[in-house]
């Protein structure tokens, strides 16, 4: 129906671990992405990265797909794991590690 | 523009009756903020299903003029309960 949200659909789909953020892993342009990619470059995973403030659709179309109002958002396998807060609960408690882990190649 | 701690504490409460709300000003400029709610009604949802459930109750201002919220949900222990 909408092309952004089949372009997002192949994004989740192509990559095991997508976190879609504000900026780059190099420069994240928010404190809650740059958290964000702390985690995941903690975990030592591949991990895909989209820079929503480079794509005002996906900007957008992100948080009707996913219906969560903000960014960071990591994708695993294809599904919504969620925003920082839960990425950092699920590191501290571990789970986050062996979701990737099982998950990415 | 920010918003007032108590007013996000009486938005949560407005959907989610039961549920204890703390909401901490981070850094004093009304606009970082951390909330923990805890509700028994959160029992069972994955993590994901009570975030959106509290951004449910903050409606269109989360992501908007509340820019900042760190946010962790609980259900309560056995004691609370």
């Amino acid at each position: 129906m909408s092309d952004v949200k089949e372009r997002i659909a192949e994004l989740v789909g192509k990559h095991d671990v997508v976190l879609f953020m504000k900026g780059t892993t190099l420069f994240p342009q928010c404190g809650f992405s740059s958290r964000a990619v702390a985690i995941l470059d903690h975990l030592e995973v591949p991990f895909e990265t989209i820079d929503v403030l480079q794509d005002a659709e996906i900007r957008q179309g992100i948080k009707e797909f996913s219906d969560w109002p903000t960014v960071p958002q990591l994708y695993v396998k294809g599904e919504f794991v969620g925003g920082s807060d839960i990425m950092m609960e699920m590191f501290e408690s571990g789970e986050l590690k062996q979701l990737v882990a099982a998950n990415a190649d | 523009m920010p918003m007032a701690a108590d007013h996000i504490e009486q938005l949560i409460r407005a959907a989610i009756p039961d549920a204890q709300v703390t909401v901490t000003d981070l850094v004093g400029d009304g606009d970082h903020y951390a909330a923990r709610v805890v509700s028994a009604s959160f029992a069972g949802l994955p993590r994901v299903r009570q975030h959106q459930r509290v951004y449910a109750a903050l409606g269109s201002r989360m992501g908007g003029e509340l820019h900042a919220l760190q946010l962790t949900t609980a259900v309560p222990s056995g004691d609370e309960q």
